[in-house]
């Protein structure tokens, strides 16, 4: 069981790559160095913060640019191509299928973080000339946007297990915009009484909460990020991700691929 | 055929984009308001505020650098730019720093709006309390802008109580009483912002202040000579020798720049170069118009 999912993570994977997904490096090693040497000439005592903010933003936006339009096409890409009924006239369970490509998308997701990762400390050393203590903290930015990035590929995945690619990118888009209200919406929920406020607080504890993933602005100004915060993010992020992947699972089991 | 038709096509885009940017020289930055709400704005950065703020930092920055480059007398956008900006990452010390210099002074050296220039500082110390800079620049506005002394003696006393707070700000709370009003008091708050800045301007501009001071009493003392030599000899000096020659003068007096000072037929002592010294009130010949686009001088 463990080798086939291994199988088929290090195979997405490989075709993530032979995509040319990591070809996005490119872009982001100019926009890091763009911003390293421009900001200093166009701005005032910001040079730092440019770097950290922009930087981390990149790497969260550009993973969830890759997240969804590579995972929305896991399932359905394999059923136009045919490729799926190969894999699955093996000995390899539906699950299994579903774990495996899970894997190999956060796999391509995390190596492409760590390369971006340095890109960020280089620069950040280019205009600092040394480090600092708090920019550690950085390192727990980079781990959230990572815990963001296996949300966001278990929600494109739990599309493309019963929808086309378009509508899952839609989907999945949409549900990121809204994860990233989510706080609002427990407030909006917070303000309304009887179904309504059972149905908004309900839609708010089922949409995924990106806002507590995102601690940029914060080490940007080198505070630190609690300890507690760190292991319940974890938590939430493996629960939730599980969750969806059970749903796509569960989904793609009873789907009919005849 | 292709690559001809690409390179002309190149070169006629950018050309028709120079003349559109001719029709619409003001057009970007009308744009970028466009979201006046901050609280909008921050809602549509997706928690990626941080970003957005520096962003707006900068168009504020390029906004006042360009206004007052071209000695503009009003900055209209100013004030909503660093409002923004703050509203999305009210830890942005530097935009309540910076941007309440380019807010209070007077123009052409700034956007004459003191009172939004102390709200700015004011939502900066309730979102950083332990910043002593900020103190420091309320009670600089409301002491070098406002003439409200007990109001920057208020905001200094409370600055010198955050834990690792400039020394000066106690020394200036405990003597504004006192010397409130006088050169002295305003030459150390000069000092403090050379000292306690790293930003090239903003050091450039505090030397600047600190020049003039110096030159609006070097011109009290030697005007007070000349009208004592006149006391003596019943009539006025005709050139700093004769102020020597009694003893009242050691040396030919010269102003912060190395420059000797002008000692006129009736009695005025003036300024070489009154451009080089764009805060002055004294020393400047009468009927005197200072450029347009005030002369910063570098400085160390």
């Amino acid at each position: 069981m463990k080798a086939r999912i291994v199988a088929i993570a290090s195979n997405t994977f490989r075709e993530a790559v032979r995509d040319r997904v990591l070809y996005n490096l490119i872009a982001f090693a100019l926009l890091m160095s763009g911003a390293a040497i421009l900001v200093g000439q166009i701005s005032i005592d910001i040079e730092r913060l440019v770097v950290i903010n922009l930087g981390l933003t990149a790497v969260s936006l550009f993973g969830m640019v890759i997240a969804i339009f590579i995972g929305i096409g896991l399932v359905s890409k394999e059923i136009e191509k045919r490729t799926l009924y190969t894999v699955l006239s093996r000995p390899v369970r539906r699950w299994e299928f579903i774990v495996g490509k899970f894997f190999g998308l956060a796999g391509t997701l995390i190596v492409n973080t760590v390369f971006m990762a340095v890109g960020v400390f280089a620069a950040l050393l280019y205009v600092s000339h040394h480090f600092q203590q708090p920019d550690s903290w950085i390192l727990v930015a980079l781990y959230f946007i990572i815990l963001q990035f296996v949300i966001i590929t278990a929600l494109a995945l739990l599309f493309s297990s019963f929808s086309s690619s378009l509508l899952s990118a839609v989907f999945a888009f949409s549900l990121f915009v809204i994860g990233s209200f989510a706080e609002d919406l427990r407030g909006f929920a917070g303000l309304t009484h009887g179904l309504t406020r059972w149905l908004a607080t309900g839609a708010a504890y089922l949409v995924p909460n990106f806002c507590a993933l995102n601690v940029i602005s914060s080490v940007a100004h080198q505070q630190p990020v609690a300890g507690q915060l760190i292991f319940y993010n974890t938590v939430y992020a493996l629960i939730y991700a599980a969750m969806v992947l059970s749903g796509a699972v569960l989904i793609f089991e009873h789907r009919n691929l005849k | 055929m292709a690559s001809l038709v690409l390179m002309v096509c190149m070169l006629g885009s950018a050309l028709m984009l120079r003349l559109v940017d001719q029709v619409r020289t003001r057009a970007t930055l009308e744009e970028v308001l466009y979201f006046s709400s901050p609280t909008i704005l921050k809602r549509l950065s997706l928690g990626y505020d941080g970003l957005l703020a520096d962003i707006y930092w900068t168009r504020a920055v390029q906004y006042f650098g360009s206004k007052h480059h071209e000695g503009a007398q009003s900055y209209d956008l100013l004030a909503p730019l660093l409002e923004i900006t703050t509203t999305l990452d009210p830890q942005l010390i530097v935009a309540y720093d910076y941007g309440a210099n380019f807010l209070a002074p007077q123009p052409p050296h700034g956007a004459g709006m003191a009172r939004r220039a102390i709200e700015l500082a004011e939502f900066g110390i309730r979102n950083n309390p332990d910043e002593w800079r900020l103190y420091y620049q309320l009670g600089f506005i409301y002491y070098m802008e406002l003439k409200d002394y007990a109001a920057a003696a208020d905001a200094f006393a409370r600055g010198a109580r955050v834990s690792n707070a400039h020394p000066f700000l106690k020394v200036m709370a405990a003597r504004m009483a006192e010397h409130a009003g006088d050169n002295e008091m305003a030459r150390m708050l000069w000092t403090t912002a050379y000292q306690s800045s790293t930003e090239m301007s903003i050091r450039a501009n505090a030397a600047a202040h600190l020049r003039a001071l110096q030159v609006d009493e070097d011109v009290s003392n030697l005007e007070k000579l000349v009208g004592m030599y006149r006391e003596r000899t019943g009539h006025l000096p005709s050139n700093f020798l004769d102020l020597q020659g009694t003893g009242l003068l050691r040396g030919m007096p010269v102003d912060p720049l190395g420059h000797s000072y002008k000692l006129t037929a009736g009695g005025r002592v003036e300024l070489r170069i009154p451009d080089d010294f764009p805060f002055v009130h004294k020393g400047t010949p009468p009927g005197y118009v200072p450029p347009i686009r005030p002369k910063i001088l570098p400085t160390d």
